[in-house]
């Protein structure tokens, strides 16, 4: 029978010397197995006297206890290095790209329009949409611009037969709203709009977006306060200032534009803004008597507001375009940009 | 309307810097457009005698000249061909400095000293072009600083009128605007009564009396049309944008820019009997001042003789009646034409001159006969002659009437959301030169004749914010009361579509709803698309049919533009005539060309097919739910016959998907394969609530089958084949494998399918698979003779 000291020094020898889980696996059965060292020690323990034998046994399992420890130990060890070293054969460089599709984006008009739309949502505008082939009533005639007038050579329309035209303007979908519901109203028209001019600084197609508000107070001031507040939260900028300037448009009485200052310059003067300090970017007024009876509205019990502004000319002046047409090419390089 | 500065201040001056006036009158509605000095910026050119010209030695084209210019005489080399002896010159002397920045230094022009420059009038920055020298009146005083001399220090302030400001067509209106911003005094001009020097005249007659309330005219006898325009006046005029044509013309277009009343003066020798003011007979002929001849259409008025047109009123003159270098008499013309008699006829006639554009927006109807004494004194002025009688014609029923217009107090506070007190109001009106009479809650306001523009309430309520200051109202937001929407649970929103398509790596495209005829054919040859009468060019003249003409364009640019890989959608519109009925649907239109991803490490490359542009169009169809969705396989003239579907949602077609035609590809030129797909919104955003179904408890069983059939069957039939025999355990099934090849005889595939089978009231018991099994197999085999595969 071996020395249990022998057997312990030896056992731990084995253990240290173990490299991977699987050898050292090989050494706790050699020693703690069936046939195992101290088993076989243990079974040895019958063949002594009973007075010796509760002393000898006490000594066995405090050797078996001290191999169990270092085994437990160098398993542990073991499995914390196998980890390591799984860990280390799976690291990846975590700087390179992610793999897949990668989404694409909305066009800038798009964009542009869900902004206006989304801020005029908050004030219960809804979203009204109409034919883009107009018959000459809705474009014109019942927005107070019969055929003779002077307002009609400003359009440049263009024409399918005398009465059928491509819409000019978002506000025919003002009538055919009006047509069809009763005041109060209160809603947005966004969409695109065709006049026959196409130059550095126009295109035959662009995009606009016409308000419509109709109750039985609305007042002047209100749009003026609507239209400041829009234009402030649509370029974020709460010290925009704004300017009303009276201006002329047949469907609408007092008319004026809205001019904001110069976003490029901040109101110093700059070639964007001819050196005025100012950006003319709406058309408004109250709706005119004659828009009203042509819809059907009673012009003594409802007043009403109506504006209209291209999409483009904001898109351009909130994101930079320097060049209208880049709109319509859809090239990807810049679509990409407003992803 | 480009007014000059200093002509306006003989009117009115208010003590005001000229930044701070244009900004005030942009604010009041008469918009400054530009702002330019009268002349370029120069120094030291003095009024010149040219004594003597002699010819250059050396250079044809050139003289030398000897010049008085207020000092010594000067020698100057001058190459203008109108240079000769006694000619009044514009002169820059040694060291002037000329527009640009030119000095003018003694010099040798090919070997002869010259000291000095003789000025046309574009070297002064007067005009844009010119034909030589500008010649000055003989009495010009030699050495005169030529700014002083010509008052060339002015500013022309370019006003942008709307069309409802025609009063301030002149420079009486805009000084009459310019007085009641400012509330200045106004010099209005005072116009004498010609003493009449003879008895000629002639007859007047209008027929056309709605169209023409007021014809006024007068002969004048022994006119020397030879005479020159005065130097004040030419210059004015060009402050004005109006070039000179001899002095009765010149004559009446000042008048036209001083008052606002557009004239017109006959060669009375050319007219044979008295004036007729008449509608046109449709076809009637006249050939215009500028040569061209039009034939009359339908309401045209015409002033004409007995035996012809002579003029399309209010419009353009006509060549043979208009005052020529002959002319010894003249008759002088001023009337007050009906705005909707010439409003749209000149644009009608492809016309558009300084006096339609007054006569279509509306002429003071008093004016006529005070503009015919203004020119007449004028014209006498300059050219001599006797004037004869007044001749006047008016209708007075016909002519405008100016009612008194209703104006409440309440109405303004209500429109404008202001507390105006009527005294506000009235000290407004009044400054506005309108007559007002109190009545209960307001006024009756009568406006000037000169403000025909006022015709309702909301006109006056206009004028009272522009002159109070637009910008003087407070600002408010609305308030109403809040209301909860209808909210469509089942209707799915378009931009929910293009966020899927932008997810799955679509750029959204917006291109033009006008295309190529070519480009439109080659997608649509089969759909006489709508035509545009007036297109802006031959490539943008037809509505487009489908979206994809448009989206084809711009991936062909990107291709073009080493952009291999291109992902577009686009929606709106398209424009199709049906049953004579011209019919605009919405639609979602997609394409898909190149890699599948974006380049990128460790992914596989594979260019898009088919079946990954199908793969879009389900992910924007599942939105609405693909339950009620198929597709059919059906051909398209543009798409490949072999790669293209309908695609149906409750039975309706709602669309196409497809790999566009070689055929078409090269039509195109675009040469990589391209996957389109195009579908109506309408059905797409057709969705619905979602209704729960209890869940099983009990465990799914799946079974997969593999079918051999020919290959022709359409796994859609299948699919729907199953689903006609299956009982209420069927729950799914997955289409896993499709295979031809090796060990499959030809002409057959294999079908791999695996159907989830799940029970609801209890586990499901290998009887009761078998049996739903052997429906399906039971099926297939009679309908396509499928068999199992081993």
């Amino acid at each position: 029978m071996a020395d249990l000291q022998d057997v312990l020094k030896q056992a731990q020898q084995s253990v240290n010397d173990s490299t991977d889980l699987q050898s050292l696996d090989e050494v706790r059965v050699k020693y703690l197995g069936k046939k195992g060292e101290f088993t076989a020690q243990l079974k040895e323990l019958g063949k002594l006297p009973g007075n010796e034998r509760k002393e000898a046994g006490q000594k066995i399992n405090d050797a078996k206890r001290a191999f169990q420890l270092t085994l437990e130990e160098k398993k542990q060890q073991l499995e914390s290095a196998k980890l390591n070293a799984q860990l280390s054969s799976e690291t990846v460089d975590v700087t390179m790209p992610g793999r897949g599709q990668q989404p694409g984006g909305l066009h800038p008009v798009t964009r542009t329009m869900n902004r206006i739309k989304e801020l005029f949502s908050d004030l219960g505008f809804d979203v009204a949409e109409g034919p883009e082939i107009e018959d000459d009533f809705h474009n014109f005639e019942a927005l107070n611009i019969p055929s003779h007038h002077p307002a009609r050579a400003m359009h440049d329309t263009f024409y399918f037969d005398a009465n059928t035209l491509l819409r000019t303007h978002t506000s025919p979908v003002q009538v055919r709203t009006m047509e069809k519901t009763e005041p109060p109203l209160r809603l947005i028209a966004p969409g695109r709009v065709y006049r026959c001019d196409s130059d550095l600084t126009h295109t035959p197609m662009f995009h606009q977006v016409e308000g419509l508000m109709v109750d039985t107070d609305v007042s002047f001031a209100d749009l003026m306060g609507t239209l400041d507040r829009f234009l402030r939260l649509f370029f974020e900028n709460e010290k925009l200032e704004t300017r009303f300037r009276p201006s002329y448009f047949p469907f609408t009485e007092p008319s004026s534009e809205v001019d904001i200052q110069c976003v490029m310059c901040e109101g110093e003067g700059c070639r964007v803004c001819s050196h005025t300090g100012w950006l003319e970017v709406l058309g408004c007024g109250m709706v005119h008597p004659e828009v009203f009876k042509h819809a059907g509205i009673d012009n003594e019990k409802f007043t009403g507001y109506a504006f209209g502004m291209g999409v483009e000319r904001l898109a351009m002046l909130r994101y930079g375009v320097n060049d209208l047409r880049l709109f319509f090419e859809n090239d990807i390089k810049f679509l990409k940009q407003f992803a | 309307m480009k007014i000059s500065q200093n002509w306006l201040h003989e009117w009115v001056n208010p003590q005001t810097d000229l930044e701070e006036f244009c900004a005030t009158i942009t604010m009041a509605g008469l918009e400054v457009d530009s702002i330019e000095p009268a002349a370029g910026e120069f120094t030291k050119i003095v009024v010149a005698r040219v004594n003597s010209v002699e010819k250059h030695p050396d250079a044809d084209k050139l003289n030398v000249c000897k010049v008085d210019a207020g000092g010594e005489e000067l020698q100057i080399v001058c190459g203008a061909p109108n240079v000769r002896e006694g000619l009044i010159v514009a002169c820059a002397t040694i060291g002037a400095v000329l527009p640009g920045n030119f000095k003018i230094k003694k010099s040798k022009l090919r070997g002869v000293e010259s000291s000095g420059m003789l000025c046309s009038e574009k070297e002064m920055g007067l005009t844009e072009q010119a034909d030589g020298l500008m010649e000055l009146p003989v009495d010009a005083p030699i050495g005169t600083d030529i700014r002083e001399y010509l008052q060339l220090n002015d500013t022309i302030i370019e006003v942008d009128l709307t069309p409802n400001r025609a009063d301030c067509l002149s420079v009486a209106g805009v000084a009459r605007e310019v007085a009641t911003l400012y509330k200045s005094d106004l010099n209005a001009l005072e116009t004498t009564k010609v003493a009449v020097g003879t008895d000629a005249k002639l007859s007047v007659s209008v027929t056309a009396k709605q169209a023409c309330p007021r014809y006024t005219g007068r002969v004048i006898r022994e006119v020397n049309t030879q005479a020159t325009t005065p130097l004040w006046m030419v210059e004015k005029l060009r402050r004005a944008g109006i070039r000179s044509l001899g002095p009765c013309v010149d004559v009446t277009n000042f008048v036209m820019i001083e008052l606002g009343q557009p004239m017109h003066a006959f060669d009375l020798d050319e007219l044979k009997g008295g004036i007729q003011v008449r509608m046109a007979n449709v076809g009637e002929s006249i050939t215009l001042l500028d040569g061209k001849e039009i034939k009359a259409t339908e309401n045209t008025l015409l002033i004409a003789d007995e035996e012809k047109a002579l003029a399309l009123a209010g419009i353009m003159g006509g060549e043979k009646s208009g005052v020529a270098d002959k002319t010894q008499h003249i008759f002088l013309e001023a009337a007050h034409f009906n705005p909707l008699a010439i409003a749209g006829k000149a644009r009608e006639y492809g016309l558009h001159t300084d006096s339609s554009h007054r006569f279509e927006r509306g002429v003071d109807p008093e004016l006529p006969l005070q503009a015919l004494e203004r020119a007449t004194e004028l014209l006498i002025g300059i050219c001599g002659g006797q004037a004869g009688p007044v001749v006047e014609q008016t209708s007075k029923a016909d002519m405008p009437q100016r009612k008194p217009v209703q104006l409440r107090l309440e109405r303004i506070n209500r429109m404008l959301g202001i507390e105006f007190e009527a005294a506000d109001i009235e000290s407004i009106l009044n400054r506005l030169g309108m007559q007002l009479k109190k009545q209960s809650g307001g006024w009756l306001v009568t406006a000037p004749s000169f403000r025909f523009d006022i015709a309702i309430e909301a006109d006056l309520i206009e004028e009272i914010i522009r002159i109070h200051g637009y910008n003087n109202i407070p600002r408010k937001l609305p308030t109403y009361q809040p209301t909860m929407k209808p909210l469509v649970e089942a209707e799915i929103g378009l931009q929910r579509i293009k966020d899927i398509l932008v997810e799955r790596g679509y750029h959204e495209a917006i291109s033009y709803s006008f295309v190529d005829p070519k480009w439109q054919a080659a997608i649509d040859p089969d759909i006489e698309p709508v035509k545009l009468a007036n297109p802006i060019s031959a490539d943008l003249s037809v509505m487009r049919t489908s979206i994809w003409p448009g989206l084809l364009k711009a991936v062909s640019h990107n291709l073009n533009r080493q952009q291999p890989r291109v992902r577009l959608f686009e929606t709106g519109l398209t424009f199709v005539k049906q049953d004579g009925e011209l019919v605009q649907n919405a639609k979602v239109s997609g394409a898909i060309t190149g890699s599948i991803f974006a380049e990128q490490w460790s992914t596989e490359d594979r260019k898009v097919d088919f079946f990954d542009a199908k793969s879009d169009l389900e992910a924007i169809l599942s939105a609405g739910g693909l339950n009620d969705v198929y597709f059919e396989k059906a051909q398209h003239s543009a798409l490949h016959p072999g790669q293209s579907a309908k695609i149906f949602k409750k039975n309706q077609a709602i669309g196409w998907i497809g790999a566009l035609h070689p055929n078409t590809q090269k039509k195109l030129d675009i040469d990589p394969p391209v996957y389109v797909f195009e579908v109506d919104q309408k059905l797409l955003l057709e969705g619905a609530v979602p209704v729960f179904k209890p869940l099983s408890k009990f465990p799914e069983v799946r079974r997969d089958l593999a079918v051999l059939v020919k290959q022709e069957i359409t796994v859609e039939e299948l699919v729907k084949s199953i689903k006609s025999v299956t009982s209420e355990i069927f729950q799914e099934i997955l289409l896993f494998d499709v295979y031809t090849g090796v060990n499959i005889e030809d002409g057959l595939k294999s079908v791999a399918l695996g159907l989830i089978l799940q029970g609801f009231s209890s586990t499901l018991t290998d009887e009761d698979v078998e049996k739903e099994i052997n429906k399906i197999v039971t099926v297939l085999n009679d309908r396509y003779g499928a068999t199992l595969r081993e």
